[in-house]
């Protein structure tokens, strides 16, 4: 296969790939964070910093321990507990070290363990066969792209709460997978461009 | 045969591999050392650093009111911080007004002792003692709701309270819990019987607490119990009284009817206990006993679920209709509810409809 170059990847996990919006996943924590700007930034840049390193991190332990040992099938759960132990060890260190940091994006930490995107990223990594360097490209832009995807509908949700009143069966979740759902139509028009896999 | 225990073997070692990384984390990165609590400016407290407050503060026999157990939930725990406490919390500023903001108030069971700290507590909180006391007595009040009997066998001198307050009730760790949990109760005894505790426990599906005293708490054993909290209780005055309770929100307002029998206060009082059906009404001897033995208290007993063509001759609904047909508009009159939060609520906004004034409505509302 022909090695994409790490920055074409990191561009396609952000706009063509996104994580968020042509895969889906992660959609929890995206509902339940994006009322405000405030706490979307916050989480899309703890899911920047987990992605990246968790899937770079994956990739080493899956090419150095478990392709030597003929134990590929058991990538799923060596790889959820990787990203638990990872997020743990981070969120303690910067509660430690980094106090100011930890409460602006610490408390998110936790709720990033669970997120389906994170665990994604390390298996598409696998699947289509990105070595170290793409594996952190696609792992950043993929966190990147998922940022995007939930400062935009942050950012709309305000505007919404503000200028409209919804039927309320509509309000909340409802309207935003809606809206998530036009989004994503949107960027459909980029897919094509780059081919990832 | 030889990839399957290779498998396992790796597996496991990866596993203990980062659970060690993270005991070790624990120990070292997580490790803030000896912190300094300044109460009041008045003492200076030394505590182990990571925890949080309320449980820092616990440790050293400063019992903050908490109803949730440090679950960030009942809002009970709110105290000053003045220094050292951090910025808000996400999980804070639900329960935080923006008085309570700018007077530092937090709640200690979400802020972690990371460094030197200034707090400031009621002086009142420093009343608040840790009790030894054995399981006396346990009774099937109904089939949901058990009375438990406690005898305090330690501090000697036993809990002083005034009639509807509560105290926090340790459950040790059995099979459904981690660590030790605390909930909180209402005392249903007067205050005049201070060795005494007596309490209803309703069962609540699945909750930790309740199974606990319902399936596995044994007569003659040793449990510890925190107290006395709570706003919730009997103000002396001239007014006649309605109380409204539902449920094992009874206690309180037990206790209160009892102070009053046992104080012989001449308040004309009436009592509306909303449960169920037949089966869930609990004291009912005792109350309609205290219908003759009282100056003038009338007991009304309200079924919401009693099936039509039972033989219940009583009233039926909510307790909310009985406000709407029985309460005539009027101000001066001194109002006890308690019950769950739902309730309490439409019972304030008919109350306040009526013209009885806020300050004259007490009520707790039961988690």
């Amino acid at each position: 296969m022909e090695q994409i170059h790490p920055l074409t990847l990191l561009f396609a996990a952000i706009f063509t790939n996104n994580i968020l919006l042509t895969n889906f996943l992660g959609l929890c924590p995206f509902l339940s964070m994006s009322k405000g700007k405030k706490s979307a930034l916050g989480m899309g840049a703890a899911v920047v910093f987990v992605m990246a390193s968790t899937t770079a991190l994956n990739n080493l332990v899956h090419y150095k321990i478990l392709i030597p040992l003929g134990l590929e099938h058991f990538r799923y759960i060596v790889f959820i507990v990787v990203i638990a132990a990872f997020v743990q060890l981070v969120e303690m260190t910067v509660e430690r070290f980094f106090p100011p940091l930890y409460y602006s994006l610490g408390v998110f930490l936790p709720l990033i363990t669970v997120n389906c995107a994170i665990f994604g990223a390390s298996l598409f990594m696998i699947i289509r066969e990105y070595n170290f360097v793409q594996s952190l490209a696609y792992g950043a832009g993929s966190g990147i792209g998922w940022m995007l995807a939930i400062l935009t509908i942050s950012a709309i949700r305000e505007k919404l709460q503000k200028s409209s009143k919804l039927p309320r069966g509509l309000e909340g979740p409802a309207i935003t997978l809606i809206i998530t759902g036009l989004l994503a139509l949107a960027f459909l028009a980029f897919s094509g461009m780059i081919r990832v896999q | 045969m030889s990839q399957l225990i290779i498998g396992i073997i790796v597996i496991a070692g990866i596993g203990a591999l980062l659970a060690l990384l993270l005991e070790l984390a624990g120990t070292f990165i997580a490790d803030y050392g000896l912190c300094r609590l300044n109460i009041n400016n008045k003492k200076d407290l030394e505590v182990e650093g990571g925890n949080p407050l309320l449980f820092s503060l616990a440790e050293q026999g400063i019992f903050i009111p908490s109803a949730c157990g440090g679950k960030g939930t009942c809002a009970y725990c709110k105290i000053k911080v003045q220094e050292g406490g951090g910025p808000v919390l996400p999980t804070e500023t639900p329960y935080l007004s923006t008085q309570e903001l700018e007077d530092n108030v937090r709640l200690s069971c979400q802020i972690k002792v990371r460094n030197d700290m200034a707090i400031e507590i009621p002086e009142e909180f420093f009343l608040i003692q840790e009790f030894t006391v054995r399981v006396k007595n346990i009774k099937n009040l109904t089939h949901q709701v058990k009375g438990l009997s406690l005898e305090i066998l330690s501090p000697k001198e036993g809990i002083s309270f005034k009639p509807g307050q509560y105290i926090q009730l340790e459950v040790p760790k059995f099979k459904l819990s981690k660590e030790p949990e605390f909930r909180a109760f209402s005392m249903a005894n007067p205050p005049q019987e201070p060795l005494n505790i007596e309490l209803f426990v309703g069962r609540v599906s699945k909750g930790i607490v309740s199974t606990y005293l319902h399936d596995y708490l044994k007569e003659g054993e040793d449990i510890k119990v925190r107290g006395s909290f709570g706003e919730f209780f009997y103000r002396d005055s001239n007014r006649d009284i309605l109380m409204i309770a539902t449920g094992t929100g009874l206690a309180p307002i037990m206790s209160i009817l009892r102070y009053i029998h046992s104080e012989n206060i001449q308040r004309k009082t009436t009592l509306f206990f909303g449960t169920r059906r037949k089966e869930d009404l609990f004291c009912f001897d005792e109350l309609k006993g205290l219908e003759k033995h009282l100056n003038d208290f009338k007991f009304i007993p309200i079924l919401s679920r009693e099936p039509e063509d039972s033989s219940w001759e009583g009233k039926r609904g909510r307790v909310t209709a009985l406000i709407e047909n029985t309460i005539k508009e009027r101000a001066d009159i001194d109002v006890y509810i308690c019950g769950s939060a739902d309730m309490v609520e439409s019972c304030l906004e008919r109350l306040i409809n009526k013209g009885i004034p806020e300050g004259q409505i007490y009520y707790d509302k039961f988690t």
